[in-house]
């Protein structure tokens, strides 16, 4: 039925749009169409080393095209998606070939509509987020309606209903959701010259599945909602948002029928030169999906980015956090100084310093009863202070980069990093325990000319656990602004197991014009974490050529 | 792989395509009007993005993107005297997400840039421009019209961009 009314209302939108296209003149010369796609081929090698191996079909192939119209308020599109099959470390229900994102909108200065696919996001996203990472191989896109307004100048609000994307098919449960955001010196002329400006935001999101269960007796709406505060003072920026969700049993949090809330804050002063960021933030059962049996990354409603800093040297990165939705409780600082140039430490081109904390723990979570277990099925499951820190740590690093630039020729950047990683939390299995890590990484940009580049990066990790030391030097050569070479070598050369001490070589080599990338890599990818935002994948460890082409139109 | 029901919506959007195609104008194209935010929070909509009838960059990218931070701090030295000659006005639009995007501001004034910045938390922009991998780099005319990009940074490729814009306030045709 819904769909119905969607298709109906896109068609009329539709059939307007073009009828006055049509006939006004002007409006034929406004009609463009735009895309883009990517292709991301691999074809696999067998290699015992490392524990690869090939894969029936030898070749598997990622891959989109987008296309979107647009003629003046009017606009459409839709993404075909293929996948032939999936590439290792993506969820294999991405089969086959299919348009699982298709939408159409209208919008006027005041209003728009949109019917079909789309992405949003409520305040920070902790109510709601609809986003995709193809990266990653993420897509919640909601099917439905939307509508946004800002009728009244600093009042902007939104509602929505629809189904989540999953994969190829739709999630069953029904997400409906409502935001309003209010800029008060935009709504109140008093304030429109002053300096400090304010802006509260409030969220309401439900969702709907149906309840069959025979034992349980699940709630079939479930609510949320969220509000938020920001401040803007000069060089002092605040944000904090708190969001309550009802009860909602599901297989993440273990059935447990405790209410859920999260509350994220951050502040900031900047001023030119200096940067510093503090952020805090307190996650209590808040893994919120349209359907009550996902896991993984499917149907997730909200996001609950973590709160640390996403590291760029491959070895740092191998141990990347990601947030615990069950609860955690986090904290976050950050500094950013440029040592001005022409001083004794600045040199003749100034100096970054970046330094970066960041700690998550557990939190306290303690029994409902003497009779029921902890987390026990069908029960309130714990009991949990608002500031009671739980006792295991789930991650900690502390950081310090330093770029700087010696000459016209010379730029390097030198970093270090110390981790804690609870290897068994984070990756949600036990008997790893926890790895205590110090990466150092270098890395040396040396300019031969106008166009040739030259750059090294040379990373050492120590850590007595898990698979012990890695080295890795990579070797890059640029011919700007087109070409792009690229050796690379890790080795494990301090595994415990002497037969798992292995170089992990790959070589790469790309050419860009314009919008068009073609980049093709042959090696070893070992086996680890990718996480962008808060959402991770596995990569299974491979040995192979990968080919990656990107373009748009 | 889809259910019937939903082809329907997938085939009138291709029909519309290709009833409409005929009508596009492949010369330049215009930006397309999505909401952005400022850095203090204030709403934007980027077919407002104008210089005074000057050529303007404009480019995609985010905190935790290596190259593009490479990118930005050598153009940040080069910077006023391409205002000078030229009067180009580069504009940032960063993707950092809800994860990153309250380290925007410290960042952009820890570093020292002189850059306008727009906040694209969700996405959307970077949609709307079919931006795929960061950073990517736009050129507008003085009409606000998009007539160059390149995807990528390489040291040295910020000789190719300033040469761009030159080409722009002469008058001289683009290379594509």
């Amino acid at each position: 039925m819904k769909n119905k009314s969607a298709i109906l209302f896109f068609l009329i939108t539709g059939f307007i749009t073009n009828v006055s296209a049509q006939n006004i003149s002007n409006n034929l010369n406004k009609g463009e169409i735009h895309g883009s796609f990517q292709a991301d081929c691999q074809y696999y090698f067998k290699d015992t080393a490392i524990g690869a191996s090939v894969v029936p079909e030898y070749f598997l192939m990622n891959n989109f095209e987008n296309f979107i119209y647009t003629n003046s308020k009017f606009s459409a599109g839709f993404r075909f998606e293929s996948y032939q099959n999936a590439l290792k470390g993506f969820d294999t229900r991405n089969k086959g070939i299919g348009i699982p994102y298709r939408f159409a909108s209208y919008k006027t200065e005041n209003v728009e509509i949109t019917v079909g696919n789309f992405y949003e996001q409520f305040g920070s996203g902790m109510i709601l987020r609809a986003y995709e990472d193809w990266g990653l191989g993420f897509d919640n896109s909601i099917y439905g309606i939307r509508v946004k307004s800002e009728l009244i100048k600093g009042i902007t609000l939104k509602g929505l209903a629809g189904n989540q994307r999953l994969y190829f098919a739709k999630g069953e449960g029904i997400v409906r959701g409502a935001d309003g955001e209010f800029s008060l010196n935009d709504i109140f002329k008093r304030l429109s010259e002053k300096k400090t400006r304010l802006i509260f935001g409030g969220s309401f999101v439900s969702k709907y599945q149906e309840n069959n269960d025979p034992i349980y007796y699940f709630p079939e709406n479930v609510a949320a909602c969220a509000g938020r505060f920001n401040v803007f003072s000069g060089k002092i920026n605040f944000y904090g948002e708190y969001v309550y969700k009802i009860n909602d049993p599901s297989a993440v949090n273990n059935l447990i029928y405790k209410d859920g809330n999260a509350v994220h804050s951050s502040i900031s002063y900047s001023q030119k030169g200096l940067g510093i960021l503090i952020s805090a933030k307190r996650v209590d059962n808040m893994d919120f999906r349209s359907e009550r049996s996902a896991t993984g990354n499917d149907l997730l409603i909200n996001y609950l980015p973590a709160l640390t800093k996403q590291h760029i040297y491959s070895l740092a990165s191998m141990y990347p956090y990601a947030t615990q939705p069950t609860g955690e409780m986090g904290f976050y600082a950050q500094v950013i100084y440029t040592v001005k140039k022409n001083t004794w430490l600045g040199g003749n081109y100034g100096t970054i310093v970046n330094v970066n904390y960041s700690i998550a723990n557990s939190i306290d979570k303690e029994k409902v009863n003497d009779t029921t277990q902890l987390n026990e099925k069908g029960t309130l499951g714990y009991k949990s202070g608002f500031f009671e820190i739980g006792n295991e740590k789930y991650f900690e690093d502390f950081n310090v980069e330093i770029t700087h630039k010696f000459s016209k020729k010379i730029k390097t950047i030198l970093f270090f990093a110390n981790l804690v990683y609870n290897k068994d939390v984070i990756e949600g299995h036990s008997g790893d325990g926890t790895v205590y890590a110090n990466t150092f990484a270098l890395d040396l940009s040396y300019k031969l000319d106008e166009k040739n580049n030259l750059r090294m990066e040379l990373q050492h990790l120590y850590t007595e656990q898990d698979k012990g030391n890695w080295v890795m030097g990579l070797l890059e050569y640029t011919i700007s602004p087109k070409w792009f070479f690229a050796v690379s070598d890790g080795w494990n050369y301090g595994n415990s197991d002497s037969k798992k001490q292995t170089h992990y070589y790959m070589g790469s080599f790309g050419f860009v014009k314009n919008a068009t990338r073609i980049a093709i890599n042959y090696g070893r990818q070992r086996e680890g974490i990718i996480c962008i935002g808060g959402v991770c994948r596995n990569v299974p460890s491979m040995n192979g050529i990968t080919m990656s082409i990107t373009s748009n139109f | 792989m889809i259910k019937n029901k939903n082809n329907i919506l997938t085939i009138i959007v291709v029909l519309l395509f290709s009833i409409s195609g005929y009508s596009q104008d492949s010369t330049n194209k215009e930006l397309p009007s999505v909401n952005i935010k400022t850095m203090d929070g204030k709403v934007f909509n980027t077919s407002l993005i104008y210089n005074d009838g000057k050529p303007i960059i404009l480019s995609f990218w985010a905190t935790w993107c290596k190259p593009c931070i490479k990118e930005l701090t050598t153009i940040a030295e080069l910077y006023s005297d391409w205002q000078k000659e030229t009067g180009v006005k580069i504009i940032l639009v960063s993707v950092d997400d809800s994860r990153t995007t309250y380290n925007v501001k410290p960042f952009v004034e820890g570093n020292d840039w002189s850059y306008e910045v727009f906040l694209d938390a969700n996405s959307d922009f970077k949609r709307a421009m079919n931006v795929n991998l960061i950073p990517h780099t736009f050129v507008l005319n003085g009409k606000g019209q998009i007539v160059w990009q390149h995807t990528s940074f390489t040291e040295g490729a910020e000789i190719e961009l300033i040469n761009i814009i030159r080409k722009i306030i002469k008058g001289e045709p683009i290379d594509k």
